[in-house]
């Protein structure tokens, strides 16, 4: 339940997935680190209603850079704004190595962060999804290393909105 | 609505994981058609995918995750013959979870 998640973001305890205890030490201090704030699930972010504010609660005050190892493919125009293939990698031949954490963006959408995905030790720099678009705008993934984030975003055109309003 | 499918191959040295979830995925800002009533919020908000126990990915998902969602990711060390789990938990509390050997 939201509620449920609201006292778990709050608390910094461990509810829900295992691998919340890691993350929710660090939200626990209190300080938003310039690190992917994601104590289980990040209400603020996934709530946000434009890009900006969802990267300020995802990332805190810092900005991504732009990164073109930072490759995102997605079609440029989707014919199907609600199954819209998304897989953001990291360039394997570009100098961004440690990467542990992606999101994935739609900066149309009335709630424009649509994912996070954190990696475990193993992981490589790879994810693939299927996201809903409600109009013709740049998909943007956002990348962290250590305390910095990276950033690319592809414009894709929307001719059937596919967020159901 | 609570079926997992998925696959875990062995490419050279990475596992390729891909999975197939049933679950509605409303975002809660739909309407229904008939009665113009908002259709209540009801999708997956986290995925942990774990190899041998231990967790190579978690997914933290909003209602703007498609319909039926389909996620991919790829780790180094697997073998064939690991053990590879998906669990979804949604906004509801349910849960679901399957388990495949790399292959």
């Amino acid at each position: 339940m939201i509620d449920a998640n609201r006292r778990t973001l709050l608390k910094g305890s461990l509810a829900v997935g295992s691998v919340g205890a890691l993350v929710a030490t660090g939200l626990a201090t209190g300080v938003l680190a310039p690190r992917l704030v994601l104590a289980d699930w990040n209400q603020a972010a996934f709530a946000a209603t434009d890009r900006d504010a969802a990267l300020k609660a995802l990332l805190g005050d810092s900005a991504p850079q732009t990164n073109e190892a930072v490759l995102i493919k997605v079609p440029d125009i989707a014919e199907n704004g609600a199954v819209v293939p998304v897989t953001v990698e990291i360039n394997p031949a570009a100098d961004l190595q440690g990467v542990t954490a992606i999101a994935i963006l739609a900066a149309g959408n009335d709630r424009p962060l649509i994912a996070s995905y954190v990696l475990g030790p193993a992981a490589l720099p790879f994810v693939s999804t299927r996201i809903k678009m409600a109009k013709t705008a740049d998909v943007v993934a956002v990348v962290t290393q250590g305390e910095r984030f990276f950033s690319n975003a592809k414009n894709v055109k929307v001719t059937i909105g596919g967020c159901g309003s | 609505m609570s079926d997992i499918k998925v696959r875990a191959k062995l490419e050279g040295k990475e596992t390729v994981v891909k999975c197939l979830m049933s679950h509605p995925m409303e975002n809660g800002l739909r309407k229904d058609p008939k009665t113009g009533d908002l259709i209540p919020a009801h999708f997956i908000e986290e995925v942990v995918c774990t190899w041998k126990g231990e967790v190579v990915l978690t997914a933290y998902w909003s209602g703007g995750v498609s319909k039926n969602p389909y996620l991919s990711f790829k780790f180094l060390g697997g073998a064939a013959g690991d053990p590879v789990a998906i669990t979804w938990k949604d906004n509801l509390g349910q849960s679901q979870t399957e388990t495949v050997q790399i292959s």
